[in-house]
């Protein structure tokens, strides 16, 4: 039963994504790649891996969606068919490029192991260790969190890092820099009263769901990344039925940018933390009188740190992505 | 599920090329993006793939339980989602740039734009 659930996701995700091949409407494309990202949850759900099928969840369904249509809206929505000759636009040979870089990477899983064995060298490697001794050395059942947080807190580091940069850098391409008298901007679905009251009540069960995904993390599915981008769609909802200007009085410019610094900082400073108690940077062990409550608050803290920044990044991104919009043109 | 064999990979090698492909051959710059969000994702599929094994279960410890499934791919493909739409986000961002100079998202009438100048 379970594998024919797999082939069915697994078809279902290969004509999505022909259908986007074929399909000129853009809106329709961006509809289908979030199909395309909820059949990718569902089937990392299947392979048993709940953190990815949350994060999925919420950022390919969701967040990317969103993002893809407040560009369309400025970008326009057909995508032209290329009817100049003399264009590079040149199908068959796009087509037999990747049907002979497709079969050379097929002949090459000949040499993969079988899907399932316990035996390929995936899993023989390193993850006995992570599997048998985090309950000693790290004590909390989700080996997920453990292994990001703590045996792998400097990549995991790197990748906040790497989210807070490409933060600055939208700010930096497009941000609104001309403080115009603020227009009473109307919300794009004031009218939709329905979608106003249903929303009103999902808010606060996101947001709370956003905040036990994050401090639930140790124990269950969750953490810092998913609850960044849960937490930060609340916010996406809300702006969206009430309008810009009442989703910029909740969440002020300046400390939305300040927090997503701050979460940043907050992992730093745990590492360095680490390092004035005699440990090397990002050393749990050190942070406290034993080492299971060192790595017990480090990876708390971590983890919040990792939590602020992606929700401020997310926030920031929308922002400035739907304030540029409508400087553009009308609100719709 | 033995029978799955390497029926995963097949799969994931297809997504990846309907990727790379939009990423050739359409024009529009979102759409090139869309490309590579599903060449992204397929690369994700298989990470989990691998990490997955048969009759293990969600890297979260509990009593009774003795095969998991491989945490470390999971925490890679976790992390690398979420730095995904980031850096989309920040295509975008410059998609929205090219709109605003060039008056058009269409690669070809970009290029004509560029040799006139």
């Amino acid at each position: 039963m379970e594998s024919f659930i797999h082939i069915i996701i697994l078809s279902m995700l290969v004509t999505t994504a022909v259908a986007i091949v074929r399909v000129k409407d853009l809106f329709a494309v961006t509809m289908l790649a979030g199909i395309y990202g909820l059949l990718s949850a569902s089937f990392f759900v299947l392979m048993d891996a709940h953190d990815v099928a949350f994060t999925e969840a919420a950022v390919g369904a969701g967040i990317s969606t969103i993002l893809i249509l407040t560009t369309l809206s400025m970008t326009g929505r057909f995508e032209k068919a290329a009817e100049n000759p003399k264009s590079n636009y040149k199908p068959a040979l796009a087509l037999a490029l990747v049907t002979v870089t497709g079969a050379l990477l097929i002949y090459g899983t000949q040499d993969m192991p079988a899907f399932g064995a316990a035996d390929a060298p995936v899993q023989t490697h390193v993850v006995p260790r992570y599997l048998n001794d985090s309950a000693t050395e790290i004590d909390i059942p989700n080996v997920v969190a453990s292994v990001l947080a703590s045996y792998r807190g400097y990549d995991t580091f790197g990748e906040v890092v790497v989210i807070f940069t490409a933060g600055i850098g939208v700010l930096a391409l497009i941000m609104s820099t001309a403080s115009k008298a603020p227009v009473a901007l109307r919300a794009s679905m004031e009218e939709h009263v329905v979608l106003r009251i249903v929303s009103k009540m999902l808010i606060p069960l996101i947001m709370i769901f956003g905040l036990y995904v994050q401090f639930h993390g140790e124990y269950g599915p969750g953490g810092g990344f998913q609850a960044g981008v849960i937490f930060a769609s609340a916010f996406f909802l809300y702006a969206m039925l009430f309008g810009l200007t009442a989703a910029r009085k909740v969440v002020n410019n300046t400390w939305i940018q300040a927090l997503a610094a701050l979460g940043v900082l907050l992992y730093g400073s745990v590492g360095v933390l680490a390092m004035i108690n005699g440990g090397n940077f990002l050393d749990y062990n050190f942070l406290a009188q034993d080492d299971v409550h060192g790595q017990h608050m480090g990876i708390l803290f971590v983890e919040l740190g990792v939590g602020i920044t992606v929700a401020s990044v997310m926030i920031i991104i929308f922002f400035t992505f739907s304030t540029r919009k409508q400087r553009d043109g009308e609100p719709d | 599920m033995e029978f799955l064999g390497l029926f995963n990979y097949w799969v994931v090698v297809i997504l990846m090329m309907i990727g790379f492909y939009i990423v050739i051959c359409s024009n529009n710059l979102i759409k090139k993006l869309i490309g590579l969000t599903i060449f992204q994702t397929s690369v994700f599929i298989m990470y989990i793939s691998m990490g997955k094994i048969e009759g293990g279960t969600a890297p979260i410890l509990a009593e009774g339980v003795t095969l998991y499934s491989n945490p470390l791919t999971h925490v890679l493909i976790l992390t690398a989602i979420v730095v995904g739409i980031a850096t989309t986000a920040l295509g975008l961002a410059i998609v929205v740039r090219i709109k605003e100079s060039y008056g058009t998202v269409e690669e070809d009438e970009i290029h004509a734009k560029d040799k006139k100048a």
